[in-house]
């Protein structure tokens, strides 16, 4: 086969599993190693630069680094990246003189963003230092969208959305607080903004409409709503047995919220076996912990009332059929079971609603009354008004939001220049040897035989006496110093120089995971099938060399479960294996600007 | 060499041999040689060859003498027995340890210098014996460990890295092994595994004394133009002749094998190694035609290699000769081996 191009950006930013998989394409590796150095407020700002609320997401991300993590692929646990973010938020000093500058003279375009959520504020944090004017409209008083009304305090404290919301407000935000858009004609008629930019999340709950709903409402509530009950103190009790429908995110902070406001009992009720909750493994643990009981296999049947007051819930028994790969094939009523309840909360998912956008105003909907967004420019199909957040395509997850946002920002930034929405930046990826001496790299490349750290909760004893009280202590000095010697810095990349190779194995002898082969050139299905171990993970490259000089054969790298030691360019007499870091250069609208390189 | 240890981790999905063992189980300390040193390459062919036959580490013996090639029993395979002996003499202490202990694998690591200046005599000496064991010549054609002077296989116009042409006549370990009787005389290539893997596997299953002749380069001191040992002249001039499988008692001859042009040496316990020549006239089952072959190849500057030479010498193998008993010493019982001071004095009344 062609030997591997390795010029395009994507090849080496995929060999970074944790960059990869970050929608907002974090440098992971480089934040984990500035942390090892006790560089914290720098560690914090390459987390800034991508993904705009470190602090928060540091407790509450979804992580979708962690089960990429190779890590997980050559021992049981991923590295706790999103926990290492927190250790970089929590101890980082002054970093705002250290942010780009915002002029202040404005370049005279301005920019409507409706709802103050994560996608808005990204928007801001990036249109802000370019010049223009941003004014946000929230309908509540407080900032932050559903990371403020959905997320519990236990687990994300208001000063950390207030400090990190604040640091972008500051930029010289015009925030409207309390300030509710009902039409957006009115908006484009009479607002004066050269675009528009919704990122009013997806804040409808699901409704389970079965027998006694209407006669029960008083005790059944949808989650969301319940949550931001509690954000605002409306809410402050509930009955004393408990019933959560439904399994996901909102479903865990649903039952936790409830044993801080007076219940006893809490079940989540799920309709399948555990291998299909949506909720993440974490999220999961962290309820179990506190005694909540997960109830697999009820589907509900009916809210069970008695002289007018909710006393329970009726579900059906499930039994399913699985197949060899684990999908159901067949599933069965085997019985009916009831569960006493003095209060239902309904978890069951969550929509974007526009009842405030006119449908007559060239802004497409589809049939599920979704709107039209396109995919890169996150434009609808009226110029000039944009989506973002779970506002564009649906409920994701915070770390999406905010690169919805920085995109999003890059069209604004396009639109109101006059450019074309598609003449974006592409991605870059720069290299830079890490070799000091003979024996020497520019990072720990020993192999660390340390297991994940567990972050320090407060005692089940404490943690319940007031709901403000949060559960995750981050971790300590000398946790946090062990955490990070377990990444193994997919970031410094290993780099073959095919006319320097003299073919003495010694590369290949040394490797601890048996990465490399010197063999026949062939198509890729049939060199995976001949290297010294078998790389059966396709959606890792095989870096493949031009022919060798004296036999013609070419030298193959599964990239797979490469430990980055360097062992390989420690041996290689000729020095035709050398570690280089790859910078990836992710495009935001500041970029943009010059036209030029990132 | 490398400064760090190499991890302990290994990749998810290595094989396993019939004990349940990966790779890795075989493997040694660090190698403290030179970054790509061919020796290096050769402790993973072994590495690779031990693992791939399923040998139990303590049925392993490691003997070796002084040099760079010396230190490699260090590393591979930890769990073998090992025995680092003066410069020269492994083969009297592998003599001495196979007398005692007849059913451990004896793989004898030495050097060019080892086995052809100081320990020459010793190393005819086993040949002569028919020791069973595999004796490894990692032969570079210098003194790597004293900075690179000529060794006694450096070839005639070679080389030193300062410019000094060799004039001396070299000894070439496979003829001379051919000369003196060996059943079993290959020559390999550092950089070659795909032969060296099974030629290593053949030679320690061979009832006799099996000799493999590696060319494995001295990449600080033997690497230059000029040299007719660097790796560039190794790939240029080395041109295999015979290919040799080691097939195991339990395992089927391949289909791949044409008749006619491959055959079988049988080994005594049904293990065979499978001989395909590469080039028609060659015979190697007849030493003399063999040796021929082999010199004139020399003569004109070209390393034949492959299993130069094999046929069945279990007859004149050590134990067989001395009629030594089935058992090795130390299953014996001791007043067996011990004939008390009766018998010590009965035996001694014979020389009076």
């Amino acid at each position: 086969m062609a030997s591997t191009d390795t010029s395009h950006p994507d090849y080496f930013h995929k060999v970074v599993d944790c960059q990869w998989a970050c929608p907002a394409h974090t440098d992971v590796p480089e934040y984990i190693r500035l942390i090892a150095q006790g560089r914290f407020t720098d560690a914090y700002l390459v987390n800034r630069r991508s993904n705009v609320f470190p602090g928060i997401l540091g407790r509450v991300c979804d992580r979708p680094c962690e089960p990429a993590c190779r890590r997980g692929r050559v021992e049981e646990k991923p590295v706790a990246i999103c926990r290492l973010k927190r250790v970089a938020a929590d101890h980082k000093e002054s970093y705002r003189d250290r942010l780009p500058a915002v002029p202040a003279i404005k370049n005279g375009k301005k920019i409507a963003c409706i709802g103050a959520g994560c996608a808005s504020l990204t928007v801001a944090n990036d249109l802000m230092p370019l010049g223009y004017e941003v004014t946000i409209f929230e309908q509540f008083a407080v900032a932050g969208g559903l990371m403020r009304t959905n997320i519990p305090s236990f687990r994300l404290p208001g000063s950390v959305l207030d400090e990190e919301i604040g640091t972008i407000v500051d930029m010289g935000v015009d925030l409207r607080l309390g300030y509710r858009i009902d039409s957006m004609r009115r908006l484009l008629d009479e607002g004066g903004f050269d675009a528009i930019f919704v990122g009013s999340g997806a804040p409808k709950g699901k409704e389970l409409n079965l027998p006694g709903r209407a006669d029960a409402s008083a005790n059944v509530h949808i989650g969301i709503a319940w949550l931001e009950s509690i954000a605002f103190d409306h809410v402050q009790s509930i009955g004393t047995n408990v019933l959560i429908i439904g399994v996901g995110n909102t479903a865990m902070d649903c039952c936790r919220s409830s044993l801080r406001l007076g219940a006893k009992s809490v079940k989540v009720m799920a309709r399948k076996p555990r291998q299909f909750f949506k909720a993440s493994e974490w999220e999961l643990e962290d309820a179990e912990a506190e005694s909540v009981e997960i109830v697999v296999n009820r589907s509900p049947k009916s809210f069970v009332l008695e002289d007018g007051r909710l006393r329970g819930m009726l579900f059906d028994v499930v039994e399913y059929d699985f197949d060899a790969t684990g999908r159901i094939t067949a599933e069965r009523i085997v019985a009916e079971e009831f569960f006493p309840a003095d209060d239902v909360i309904l978890a069951i998912g969550q929509e974007n609603a526009f009842p405030w956008i006119e449908r007559d105003l060239g802004i497409e909907f589809d049939r599920w009354d979704v709107p039209t967004v396109d995919a890169v420019t996150f434009q609808s199909t009226r110029s000039g008004v944009f989506f973002g957040g779970d506002a564009a395509f649906g409920p994701k997850n915070i770390i999406w939001s905010v690169e919805h946002g920085h995109q999003a920002a890059i069209s604004i930034h396009l639109h109101c220049q006059g450019g074309d929405l598609s003449a974006r930046m592409s991605p870059g990826v720069n290299l830079q040897s890490r070799k000091m001496g003979m024996h020497e790299w520019s990072y720990a490349n020993d192999y660390n035989v340390a297991e994940r750290r567990l972050v320090p909760h407060v005692s089940l004893k404490e943690r319940f006496k007031n709901i403000d009280i949060e559960v995750e202590l981050g971790f300590t000095a000398e946790q946090a110093a062990a955490e990070v010697q377990r990444c193994l810095n997919c970031d410094v990349q290993t780099i073959f120089e095919t006319k320097l190779c003299i073919e003495c194995d010694a590369c290949i002898d040394i490797c601890p995971v048996d990465c490399l082969t010197m063999t026949a050139d062939g198509e890729d299905a049939d060199l995976r099938a001949r290297l010294k171990a078998p790389a059966k993970n396709v959606t890792q490259a095989l870096y493949v060399s031009d022919p060798l000089k004296f036999t013609g054969r070419v030298m193959v790298k599964d990239e797979d479960v490469c430990v980055h030691c360097g062992l390989c360019a420690e041996r290689c007499p000729t020095a035709a294996w050398d570690m280089q870091k790859s910078w990836v250069q992710w495009p935001h609208a500041i970029d943009q600007r010059s036209g030029g390189a990132v | 060499m490398t400064f760090i240890p190499k991890p302990k981790i290994r990749h998810p999905d290595l094989p396993l041999n019939e004990l349940g063992l990966t790779r890795r189980d075989y493997e040694g300390s660090l190698s403290t040689l030179c970054a790509g040193c061919g020796h290096d390459s050769i402790t993973a062919a072994i590495t690779e060859a031990c693992w791939g036959i399923s040998i139990r580490p303590e049925n392993l013996a490691k003997l070796s003498g002084i040099g760079c090639s010396s230190k490699t029993t260090a590393y591979f395979v930890n769990g073998g027995h090992g025995f680092n002996s003066v410069h020269g003499r492994m083969p009297s202490i592998a003599a001495g340890a196979n007398a005692a202990n007849r059913d451990l694998y004896y793989i004898g690591i030495s050097g060019d210098g080892d086995s052809l200046s100081i320990g020459l005599g010793q190393f005819c000496h086993a040949i002569r014996r028919n020791l069973n064991m595999l004796y490894i010549i990692e032969n570079n054609g210098v003194y790597g460990l004293t900075k690179g002077q000529f060794s006694a296989s450096a070839d005639l116009g070679t080389k030193a890295k300062k410019g000094e042409v060799n004039q001396q006549p070299p000894i070439d370990p496979v003829l001379l092994a051919m000369n003196l009787g060996a059943g079993f005389v290959a020559r390999s290539f550092s950089g070659d595994k795909q032969q060296l893997v099974p030629l290593i596997q053949a030679g320690l299953n061979y009832p006799g004394f099996a000799l493999i002749d590696v060319l494995s380069p001295c990449v600080t001191f033997n690497d230059h133009e000029g040299s007719t040992k660097s790796y560039a002249y190794t790939r240029e001039h080395y041109e295999p002749i015979v290919e040799a499988d080691f097939v195991p008692l339990r395992q089927e001859i391949r289909t791949d094998y044409a008749a006619g042009e491959s055959m079988a040496v049988m080994l005594h316990d049904g293990n065979q190694v499978v001989l395909r020549k590469l080039a028609e006239d060659y015979d190697p089952t007849d030493s003399h035609r063999a040796y021929d072959y082999v010199q004139q190849h020399i003569t004109r500057g070209e390393y034949l290699t492959g299993l130069l030479h094999c046929r069945s010498t279990a007859e004149t193998e050590f134990h067989a000769l001395s009629r030594t008993p089935s058992q090795p010493l130390n299953q014996i019982p001791y007043s067996q081996l011990h004939p008390g001071s009766a018998g010590l004095a009965r035996l001694l009344a014979r020389y009076r």
